[in-house]
């Protein structure tokens, strides 16, 4: 069982491999990855260097293109898979059928695994998948652990779930949320709820609002630890009830599982936050290397030890963690 | 230009499924979708009572189209999904792409729903080469990024071998989730729902703290707070659109479908109402409604 880290800098992927990465997925600085925020993401020298590093240390680069390709600037697409092949990535993640179909016509050879992004959520899906010569695909975070168990066993085809990060609570690569608040969506545009339409107002009674191109997500009493704006983690107004409508700020963990994932054969743990710092990378990779490292010695006697909890708890949105869509009742 | 009827997103009490069909049947649309596309555990209407409403509809003329699930998850539900598949006499609007092998392998066209990730001309050629016969354009596309798709060589020589359909009246599908928000919303788990979502046949709305109209929680769906409403549209859709797709409201329905017919050349612009949005074909965030 694969564990594969998240970097979005060359110091955040130079952490992952120090501390027990055996992959580290990245992505281009450009619109063609679902992570395209300013700052973060890696160039063409950027990307070879990661190649290099990562080759040097034993372990495999995969590069994230996941977004959906535009009609006038397929273009862009079409080089990005050029440029990550070239730099001697190891796996490409894509998510567009014409991406597919060109990385499976120009580069036979290079490994592919299906993003999340193209939302295969059933086994179904992954069988028509297989005309582009996907090797894995990653689940999205939407399916329970019976569900995922029930895919496990009727493919042939390589899992890849999400271990630990940001929660996505909707299907990945069919929500237009974002894009219908702001323009701009994960599918578009490679980002959700993006920065640049996020607004901090404090009121006189310290009263602190979040909004999101001028959309009221949430509001935030002095004492309480202010979130960014996801919009789907706001709080709003359903009848009479003000909460947390669609889901709360948490982050997804699933250490209690792991004996369960192994058992079913998924092939890789993936670390979502190509966002995060290198030092949020660093200790991530370290829990999971050790969880993981446990979990194939003694499948059986696997416990999840206090002190990663309280490492993951002390690095999730509002210190609260949750199994999400694999565990039922989360439902 | 077409006017179709998508498949009801909401949950409705069978008989007044069956009333609203009826009055499909003696309305002037030209196409219907017929199906459960939102949550497999709403059976007020099985697969036989879809069949026995398909023969009913096409004998009054209009053309049907089954339509099938947006989020599979469970091994019950593809066999659910194999069953429109299979159905032998009516085409299939496949709203995940896991439909799409069971068409191919009867040989049928089918239609490419709105929830099918086509975003350029590749991707179109592709999924026509599997036997899609009409696009149903992702709703967060704008009629620009449209015009540019159909613009591209590859696909102008292929331009009379399928039909383009777009989404333009009711709260548009946004997303689907592992959770049920309306169950959610009665602080019920999503095994224990007891259906609660039959209690709101126009979803529930979901209003931000300074009281703007969000979202609409419609089960596992999640839907656009705004009525998207390209009514005053419909001239700039000449030449690029071949259907326009109505989505089933609890009321009004026909007579919008009335009111579109007699703009499709702006001979009879409507006035928008508060709460209609048409960002998304004007290239702006969803939500917004610009006045012409």
């Amino acid at each position: 069982m694969e564990l594969l880290c998240p970097a979005g800098s060359m110091p955040a992927l130079k952490a992952a491999i120090e501390h027990g990465a055996d992959a580290v997925y990245v992505g281009l600085k450009d619109e063609t990855n679902a992570r395209h925020f300013a700052g973060l993401n890696l160039d063409q020298a950027g990307l070879t260097e990661a190649a290099r590093y990562v080759h040097q240390h034993g372990k495999k680069l995969h590069v994230a293109i996941n977004t959906f390709a535009h009609a006038d600037t397929f273009e862009h697409w079409r080089r990005a898979v050029d440029m990550a092949v070239k730099a001697g990535a190891d796996v490409l993640i894509l998510a567009d059928m014409a991406v597919l179909a060109y990385a499976a016509e120009r580069y036979p050879k290079v490994e592919v695994h299906l993003s999340v992004q193209a939302s295969a959520t059933n086994a179904a899906a992954i069988e028509f998948y297989k005309q582009f010569g996907v090797k894995r695909v990653v689940l999205p975070r939407v399916l329970s652990m019976n569900q995922v168990r029930s895919i496990a066993r009727t493919t042939d085809m390589d899992l890849e779930v999400f271990a630990f990060g940001s929660l996505c609570i909707m299907a990945e690569g069919r929500c237009y949320l974002s894009s219908y608040m702001t323009g701009e969506s994960p599918n578009t545009a490679g980002a959700c709820s993006p920065a640049k339409f996020v607004r901090w107002d404090e009121a006189d009674d310290g009263t602190l609002e979040s909004r999101l191109n001028n959309i009221l997500i949430d509001r935030f009493a002095p004492n309480e630890t202010a979130g960014y704006p996801t919009l789907c983690k706001g709080r709003f107004t359903v009848g009479e009830d003000t909460y947390h409508a669609l889901e709360e700020p948490t982050s997804l963990n699933t250490l209690s599982l792991l004996p369960e994932l192994y058992k079913e054969g998924i092939a890789s743990l993936k670390i979502e936050g190509r966002q995060r710092s290198p030092a949020y990378v660093a200790q991530i990779t370290q829990v999971w290397r050790q969880a993981i490292d446990s979990v194939m010695s003694k499948p059986d006697n696997f416990e999840v030890q206090q002190q990663w909890d309280h490492v993951l708890a002390g690095l999730s949105e509002g210190s609260q963690t949750t199994l999400g869509a694999y565990h039922r009742k989360w439902k | 230009m077409k006017f179709s009827l998508g498949a009801i997103q909401y949950f409705w009490p069978k008989q007044v499924v069956e009333n609203f069909y009826q009055q499909a049947a003696d309305s002037s649309v030209d196409i219907v979708y017929l199906g459960e596309t939102v949550c497999s555990k709403r059976r007020e209407l099985k697969f036989d009572d879809y069949m026995r409403i398909a023969h009913m509809l096409r004998e009054a003329g209009k053309q049907v189209c089954l339509s099938t699930m947006t989020l599979l998850e469970a091994p019950s539900e593809l066999r659910e999904l194999r069953k429109y598949c299979d159905n032998g006499d009516f085409i299939v609007e496949a709203n995940d792409v896991g439909a799409i092998p069971y068409l191919q392998e009867h040989q049928v066209p089918f239609v490419a729903g709105a929830a099918i990730n086509c975003y350029n001309q590749h991707t179109l050629r592709k999924l026509m080469s599997m036997g899609m016969s009409r696009w149903v354009m992702p709703v967060e596309l704008s009629r620009e990024w449209l015009a540019k798709l159909l613009a591209q060589p590859m696909v102008k020589d292929v331009r009379d071998c399928f039909e383009v359909e777009v989404f333009a009246l009711g709260h548009m599908p946004l997303a689907w989730s592992g959770r049920c928000f309306t169950a959610r919303s009665e602080n019920r788990a999503k095994d224990q729902c007891e259906l609660c979502c039959i209690k709101y046949p126009e979803g529930r709305e979901v209003t931000s703290q300074d009281g703007t109209q969000v979202f609409v929680l419609n089960g596992i769906q999640t839907q656009s707070g705004t009525r998207y409403n390209l009514v005053n549209q419909l001239p700039n859709m000449q030449g690029l659109v071949d259907v326009v797709r109505l989505s089933p409201q609890l009321t009004g329905t026909f007579d919008w479908l009335e009111k579109f017919r007699a703009n499709s050349q702006g001979e009879h612009p409507q006035q928008l109402a508060t709460n209609d949005s048409n960002g998304y074909w004007l290239a702006l965030a969803g939500l917004v409604q610009q006045l012409d």
